[in-house]
């Protein structure tokens, strides 16, 4: 086994998972490190597959109008998996009217960029999705949002990354990365050394420990996000549905099960062992905000529910940078929950930092020393 | 370095058997010949397979084929299918519905 490579990615999530693939695909030898004895474990296995443009800060909705514009559509085709990718739109509904002016709100800061959103009343969301509650009296429209299924996206790259000779190898808890002559080359596991001419670090939450080692710090944080799903129901609807006071999200996927996500209010105190652990208090909390939107839905059967970290950045947006300190280092980590729908544009952006071409997108605002103090 | 931790190494071609049709996954009616399939495609480990074929994710939640899911990817990597790990459990033990898991209240308690 090679243990050189002339890029080495720590993390096999959709962002590692998606820059190794480019970069195969422009001819580079890469070597993918995962910790977990599965590929893609962290928050690429555990979010709730939105491809959403609406509700973005400023700074990534760039990143995101690109995917949607350029990447998801012919994602299944290109890689030869049925990523489930909808583009039916997300409807963010209110039903006071102090829910549609935070909705309003939302629509104000995104039209400068251009994106297609706008309030619709109650009788249009019900010609859209004629399966929510009356109560509903107003909703912000995204027509070109979706959602895609982020399991098969993350191992369908994974597999095509694969068949291009990218090397991947599970079970490597990353350490340290070591400079050789000033430049990040060697990634350092329990028993073995891996080199690269650049290193890509996108291990989620681990990552800020494992920048540590170069002496670089990202302030992250983990947060709890936990998930819900069904047994299968007849097609109903496939639209991304939230809610203006965030009592839930979700969609229905291609198999018929709806995926939804919800808060209980209580989570930053959740008590856990260090793994990503449901609270008995968030499922049925996120079933009572569905029902409250969804009454069609009260008869159908919670199969499953999970939880995963969300690696949250301190102002909520993502690191994906070189490091001037560390040259042959490439930070992508801190997606703050919200990297799926952002993972083949971030991909694709990585692939080019590490080809040394210029970035498809102004990728200034993602600097890993953007962080200052406040006095 | 074994396997299971390093995904380029050959396990030689996938070549079909006569039972590949049998259903194995029940609920989400997925074949041995399917399974097989994404070991091949590099699904080395019975999460993997379970997140891209959906075997194990149906309404028993895996319990019914897990052991012969297990046997069979085992099988064609040529390990001992005790180095796999099962999927983890996850609530609900049975399926919920919706409206139940939502009250909070004790069907038949008396109200005080």
């Amino acid at each position: 086994m090679s243990k050189i490579a002339d890029v080495v990615i720590i993390g096999s999530g959709i962002i590692g998972n998606s820059t190794a693939y480019y970069l195969a695909k422009k001819g580079y030898s890469v070597t993918v490190l995962e910790k977990s004895k599965n590929i893609g474990d962290g928050g690429s296995s555990r979010n709730g597959g939105g491809v959403r443009q609406s509700g973005r800060d400023l700074r990534e909705l760039p990143l995101a109008m690109y995917g949607v514009q350029n990447l998801w559509p012919g994602l299944s085709e290109e890689l030869g998996v049925d990523v489930e990718y909808y583009q039916q739109g997300n409807l963010r509904l209110g039903k006071t009217e102090a829910h549609l002016d935070i909705l309003k709100g939302i629509v104000a800061k995104s039209k400068p960029l251009g994106l297609e959103l706008g309030m619709i009343s109650p009788e249009e969301v019900k010609e859209i999705c004629p399966y929510l509650s009356d109560e509903v009296i107003g909703a912000c429209w995204c027509p070109t949002d979706g959602h895609a299924n982020p399991l098969t996206a993350t191992l369908g790259y994974y597999r095509r990354a694969r068949q291009l000779g990218v090397k991947f190898y599970t079970e490597q808890e990353v350490l340290s990365i070591k400079k050789i002559r000033g430049r990040a080359r060697q990634v350092v596991t329990a028993d073995r050394v891996f080199e690269g001419d650049q290193v890509i670090l996108a291990a989620g939450l681990e990552s800020r420990n494992i920048a540590a080692s170069v002496g670089i710090d990202v302030p992250m944080s983990d947060i709890l996000l936990e998930v819900l799903v069904t047994e299968a129901q007849p097609p109903m609807f496939y639209q991304m549905l939230g809610t203006a006071s965030a009592d839930f999200y979700g969609h229905q996927t291609t198999h018929g099960s709806f995926v939804f996500g919800g808060t209980s209010g209580l989570d930053a105190v959740n008590k856990h062992n260090g793994t990503p652990v449901n609270s008995s208090l968030t499922a049925s909390s996120t079933c009572r905000g569905i029902l409250g939107y969804l009454p069609a839905l009260k008869d159908a059967k919670v199969v499953r529910t999970w939880a995963g970290w969300i690696d949250y950045c301190v102002d909520a947006v993502p690191v994906i940078s070189h490091v001037d300190e560390v040259p042959g280092l490439i930070l992508a980590c801190g997606f703050t929950g919200h990297g799926f729908g952002i993972g083949p544009t971030a991909g694709t952006l990585l692939a080019q930092m590490a080809a040394g071409e210029e970035t498809v997108l102004d990728i200034s605002a993602f600097r890993y020393d953007r962080f200052k103090a406040k006095i | 370095m074994n396997v299971l931790e390093d995904r380029s190494i050959d396990i030689g071609p996938f070549v079909s058997q006569g039972d590949d049709e049998t259903i194995i996954c029940r609920c989400e009616e997925i074949s041995k010949g399917e399974i097989r399939k994404a070991v091949h495609e590099g699904m080395y480990t019975m999460t993997e397979v379970k997140r891209f074929l959906r075997a194990g994710m149906g309404l028993c939640q895996g319990q019914t084929c897990g052991k012969l899911v297990r046997s069979i990817i085992a099988r064609e990597l040529g390990v001992n299918p005790l180095d796999l790990e099962l999927p983890p459990s996850r609530p609900p033990v049975r399926p919920v519905k919706m409206d139940v898991l939502a009250s909070e209240e004790f069907p038949g308690a008396e109200k005080s």
